[in-house]
């Protein structure tokens, strides 16, 4: 099975790798928020006392990246359920649980791609190394949120039948679950109704464990946020065997 | 129906009662018939007949809600997997990764089906020669024609070495030349390799001309089966599609195909 699971997940980084303008736009869209927002925050947030805004913001742009990239990939499962190519997989003698994994693993090595081509620039602009240690809780928090994000977009993917709407449905999820993360504001003296929103929200978890893991400072305790990020991906993971399941093509 | 006997035949396809209902309207209703190893077995109906709904039956894509199906003996209910090892599939439309050279499509069929990797190589040049592919074998497929295309399927379909392959409209939208070229290979690989092909036509003057036995379907049931000949010389016409219009009269061609 494991041949099975590398050549789905060589399909999807193939995929990315090959659409250029896919590598472009996944590459350029962190760096517009961080440029669009961090230069129209920065001086108010300075002014705030509460320091850097780009520090701030950096790792919540990237997390934004793996958030969209991946649930956006839910299109490629409606495009290969509308052009045939799900048939090819579905008749062959493989379970659909690994046909799910596979493609849900390759999802989210593209977003990890992209997420540490982002990060790395991020810490050339900062010229600040952060510790192995650091680095390695960063990428485990982003590898969560990045499985996790897979899986959802997987759900929506196998649900969905208009691939026309699909992009407008997705923003209409999406947007809400970036913006009430923590990614772009801080969640500290936020009304108690945004707090319960973000609280509510498994990006939350992963922004902060992400941030929390260069700065130091966390809002969550890491190993809560790690605890309701797997949670997460199980719950989702499940949710998506069963939607993925039922595709009858 | 055909596996009862210890002195017959097992046939490759063995459908007994099979039904399908959408939506409570039965689409394929209490169908049974066999198909024998070896011969080109056409499956005939107008549009919405259900053929594509049994089609998808027997390729496992779909549950029936009654009926039994064996293939090479091997209960679809029961073991799917193991019977998905038997079968090769070309749809009606084209399943390859548009993306993806014709290549690593044939390497992804090579995972599915645990070809060992050492054999791979010798299986895909093998395929790619037998359909003429060879110089197009690092070619991104949604740069093929529509023929081509059709033939990488094919080939993909007999990497596994399948003892049956199923064939929705192998010729829909093919120009005449790349209609001749894929019956010629057809021919060659059931005359070479005995496989079993299972295939669904509008294009009745080639099912006269290649086929052995037809099965035609009405309303989700079967009319009429039994060989080529058999079937024009008992309708007293002078061709299968005359044959095919006065047993499906009453259906005609506009019927709409919601679900078969």
């Amino acid at each position: 099975m494991i041949d099975v699971l590398f050549s789905l997940w060589l399909r999807q980084v193939r995929g990315f790798l090959r659409a250029r303008g896919r590598v472009f736009s996944a590459l350029s869209q962190p760096f517009l928020f961080l440029i669009a927002l961090g230069l129209g925050f920065a001086p108010v947030f300075r002014k705030a006392g509460e320091g850097d805004y780009f520090a701030f913001l950096a790792p919540g742009v990237i997390g934004a990246g793996i958030l969209f990239n991946a649930v956006y990939s839910g299109a490629d499962l409606l495009w290969d359920r509308q052009f045939g190519f799900i048939k090819e997989t579905l008749v062959a003698p493989v379970s659909r649980h690994w046909i799910l994994l596979g493609r849900a693993l390759g999802v989210a090595s593209v977003a990890m791609i992209q997420a540490i081509i982002v990060g790395a620039i991020c810490l050339i602009f900062s010229a600040s190394l952060p510790a192995p240690g650091a680095l390695a809780l960063f990428l485990l928090f982003a590898l969560l949120i990045a499985v996790l994000c897979a899986f959802f977009g997987s759900i929506l993917g196998s649900v969905m039948s208009d691939a026309q709407s699909f992009s407008q449905i997705v923003n209409f999820i999406i947007t809400p679950v970036f913006y009430l993360s923590g990614a772009v504001f801080p969640l500290e003296g936020q009304s108690g109704a945004i707090r319960v929103m973000a609280f509510c929200n498994p990006l939350t978890y992963g922004i902060d464990g992400m941030r929390g893991a260069l700065s130091g400072h966390y809002v969550i305790p890491p190993a809560f946020s790690f605890l309701v990020l797997s949670l997460s991906t199980l719950f989702a993971a499940g949710v998506a065997q069963i939607a993925f399941s039922r595709i009858r093509p | 129906m055909n596996q009862t006997s210890p002195q017959a035949p097992c046939p490759v396809i063995a459908v007994q009662d099979l039904a399908k209902k959408y939506a409570g309207k039965r689409v394929v209703d209490g169908l049974s018939f066999s198909v024998s190893a070896g011969e080109i077995f056409a499956f005939l109906g107008p549009n919405g007949a259900g053929k594509t709904t049994t089609i998808k039956m027997l390729t496992t894509l779909l549950p029936p809600d009654e009926g039994r199906i064996l293939m090479n003996g091997i209960d679809l209910a029961t073991d799917p997997m193991e019977a998905r090892r038997h079968f090769g599939v070309v749809f009606q439309d084209c399943t390859l990764d548009p993306a993806m050279t014709v290549q690593e499509n044939l390497w992804m069929h090579c995972a599915f089906y645990r070809i060992p990797r050492a054999r791979r190589p010798e299986r895909i040049a093998h395929v790619l020669a037998l359909f003429a592919l060879t110089d197009r074998r690092d070619s991104i497929v949604s740069t093929l024609s529509g023929g081509l295309k059709r033939r990488v399927e094919i080939a993909r379909a007999l990497l596994h070495q399948p003892a049956l392959i199923f064939l929705d409209e192998p010729t829909l939208g093919l120009d005449p030349q790349s209609r001749r070229v894929l019956w010629d290979h057809l021919q060659l690989l059931q005359a070479h390799h005995g496989t079993t092909i299972f295939l669904t036509s509008h294009y009745l003057d080639e099912v006269e001309r290649y086929a052995q036995s037809v099965a035609v379907i009405k309303k989700g049931r079967i009319v009429t089966q039994g060989a080529v000949a058999a079937i024009i010389s008992h309708t007293a016409h002078a061709s299968l599609e005359d044959s095919f219009l006065s047993l499906t009269a009453e259906d005609g061609a506009a019927d709409d195909e919601t679900a078969g």
